[in-house]
């Protein structure tokens, strides 16, 4: 039984919990990422794919056997791996001739492949040439994306989106200061993504807002995109389909226009206008109406006789 | 001279707090996009290739990271900080990226019948302890599970009520009385999750399954056949289909009065079957059942001598059919002699 269903209760309460961390949530959990090698792999590729873990441990599985599919022709193979460990962000490497020194990132929507995009690492120093301590595992990583090719590009926009949902780390309410020591700093010029990592220095500086120093310690890698495979637009929306009850509730009849002035409407009753309270002036009061009658009366006769 | 000492502190002033600033500051043409709540700055602004190529590309990454990282620093240092056990933490906003989720959000659940019959009758959920005072064991208890108080059916004693039979098993009665009350509760749990999901369990008849078994499919025909007006009398059968075998004939019981001669006939036949000395065994059907009987012994000792050894098998099957027929014979005068009690 994929999700328990109730027909076949769990028997433990530990695997009760094992099977409620695995059933869908209104929030989520850290997404984990499962990372594989694919039939042939160079020095290079099994060497990222190890950076790559270190960086995104303890959420992210890697997988030490190879795995003799093609992730672009057939995906049965990596959504049944992501049924059983849970995992809904992959990274595949691989090498061939035709394609040296490949990494796959994809994302997984209700155990289906949701996006792949295909990079090729054309330079690549590891964690271990980087002789400086570096941060402890498991600190969120400050993002950091550069060029204007990751917003105009459609491609990039994807990759952008799926680079952040698989660095992202996990959602927290609240950080400790001192502990922002890792950033992640991806480039996109000339068609070429650099993703470098670095370690911030906060320093002294005159005010409360320390100046930054940067030392690379992370794994430096230079890619180029390859192929993709985006979801269509209306399972990239389904995915996206939030619950109804994250939805904040909408205060009724409160608006705001441009400059930040609250307006909200108010419905009166209908009024009688005839004993609407209006300003009172003395001099209109009607007075003396039997004057302005006599006058009208003697113009009259005078009107009917020019007639005649 | 007053006037230009203080315009000369304000320059002063106002000069060092641009340098204090001059540390932190970066300029930009745009600016950054930030994303506080997941630490992510997107940075829009274009990176001229002849300024990429003529740097060292390590230093004018470098350099650019550090621009952006102290920008995306300053946003987070202006959020509103508290102190948590000797550590200055930040609280950070709710992410704004709007990223795919991993699994579609949960359906609701329907109520179930108790939920539905609760919230009809406004009956709140109310909670209880885990653990009940035992009277018998002086000691608090489970209210359910292993060991649970006021167990009933642990009791070492219980009194024989004056309505029941002597005979009956107490302790077994309430034993199956508890798993009947389990079979019930679990049968109305899955009624509920049938309900849940709207699977049709059938009353009688079939159950949605790729195959079927032949007695299921030819019960569901017989169902089928019978349910018409006139009870299936009138539906004709396929060419090759066998009649059904138990086809539910009802005893039929004769009225208690009614034709007194049948019954009369009847009676005085009974009697005279009783007074007769013919023997009430049919000699023939009672040598096939004993033979049939020595058949099958014999075959499940063959098994057995294979096993053993091939010698025992011709001598056993001899012995067993003059046996056969020695206790055919011995049936029959046997039955012969039925009047008499006779010992054999």
């Amino acid at each position: 039984m994929a999700h328990s269903d109730g027909i076949t209760k769990p028997k433990t309460r530990r695997s009760k919990r094992f099977l409620e961390t695995r059933e869908p949530k209104l929030l989520e959990n850290v997404k984990n990422a499962m990372i594989m090698k694919g039939g042939n792999s160079s020095q290079t590729v099994t060497q990222a794919l190890k950076d790559i873990y270190s960086l995104k441990k303890p959420s992210a599985v890697l997988y030490k056997k190879k795995n003799i599919t093609r992730p672009f022709e057939d995906s049965t193979s990596l959504e049944f791996f992501s049924k059983k460990s849970d995992c809904s962000l992959f990274l595949f490497g691989s090498h061939n001739k035709k394609r040296p020194n490949n990494l796959i990132f994809g994302r997984l929507f209700d155990f289906h492949v949701l996006d792949m995009i295909e990079l090729g690492v054309e330079k690549f120093i590891s964690l271990s040439e980087f002789k400086i301590s570096k941060c402890p595992e498991g600190t969120k990583p400050m993002l950091v994306f550069a060029g204007e090719a990751f917003e105009i590009d459609n491609e990039l926009k994807r990759l952008k989106s799926l680079l952040i949902d698989f660095f992202r780390g996990p959602t927290v309410p609240a950080v400790r200061l001192a502990g922002l020591e890792h950033v992640l700093h991806f480039t996109a010029v000339d068609g070429k993504i650099y993703l470098r990592s670095y370690r911030c220095l906060l320093k002294k500086s005159g005010c409360r807002t320390p100046r930054i120093e940067l030392e690379e310690i992370g794994p430096s890698l230079d890619l180029v995109l390859r192929r993709t495979h985006l979801a269509s637009d209306d399972l990239y929306k389904l995915a996206h389909k939030q619950p109804k009850a994250l939805k904040p509730k909408k205060k009724k009849n409160i608006s705001h226009d441009a400059f930040g002035t609250k307006f909200g409407r108010v419905h009166m009753q209908k009024q009688d206008l005839s004993k609407l309270q209006t300003r009172k002036m003395k001099g209109l009061k009607k007075r003396k109406r039997e004057v302005v009658v006599e006058e009208e009366q003697s113009s009259e006769p005078k009107v009917a006789k020019t007639e005649n | 001279m007053a006037a230009c000492s203080v315009e000369e502190l304000l320059a002063k002033a106002e000069q060092e707090e641009a340098e204090k600033l001059k540390t932190i500051s970066v300029q930009k043409e745009l600016d950054l996009d930030f994303d506080v709540g997941n630490l992510l700055a997107c940075d829009k602004n274009r990176i001229e290739s002849r300024d990429f190529k003529e740097q060292k590309k390590e230093d004018f990454l470098r350099a650019l990271a550090r621009d952006n990282t102290q920008l995306l620093i300053n946003e987070i240092w202006k959020l509103p900080t508290e102190r948590v056990e000797e550590a200055i933490v930040a609280k950070l906003p709710e992410p704004a990226t709007r990223l795919p989720r991993e699994k579609p959000p949960p359906k609701p659940k329907p109520p179930t019948k108790w939920e539905q019959f609760a919230k009809l009758k406004g009956i709140q959920k109310k909670k209880k302890t885990n653990m009940v005072w035992d009277e018998t064991a002086k000691e608090w208890r489970r209210r359910w599970g292993y060991k649970r108080a006021n167990d009933d059916t642990k009791d070492w004693l219980i009194e024989v009520p004056q309505t029941s039979d002597p005979n009956e098993d107490q302790f077994a009665k309430r034993v199956q009385a508890k798993k009947e009350r389990v079979a019930k509760n679990e049968f109305n749990r899955l009624k509920n999750i049938a309900r849940a999901q709207k699977i049709k369990t059938p009353g009688v008849g079939l159950l949605p399954r790729p195959k079927q078994s032949k007695d299921e499919l030819s019960r569901a025909v017989s169902v089928a056949k019978t349910s018409t007006a006139s009870a299936g009398r009138f539906q004709d059968r396929l060419p090759k289909e066998k009649p059904p075998k138990n086809a539910g004939k009802r005893r039929k019981f004769e009225p208690l009065i009614g034709d007194f001669s049948s019954e009369k006939q009847k009676q005085l036949e009974l009697l005279k079957v009783m007074d007769s000395k013919r023997p009430k065994l049919d000699i023939t059907k009672a040598v096939n059942k004993q033979m049939r009987e020595e058949d099958r012994e014999e075959a499940a000792s063959k098994k057995k001598g294979r096993k053993g050894g091939a010698a025992g098998r011709p001598k056993g099957k001899g012995g067993k059919g003059k046996g056969g027929r020695a206790g055919g014979g011995k049936a029959g005068g046997g039955g012969k002699r039925r009047g008499k009690p006779g010992k054999r």
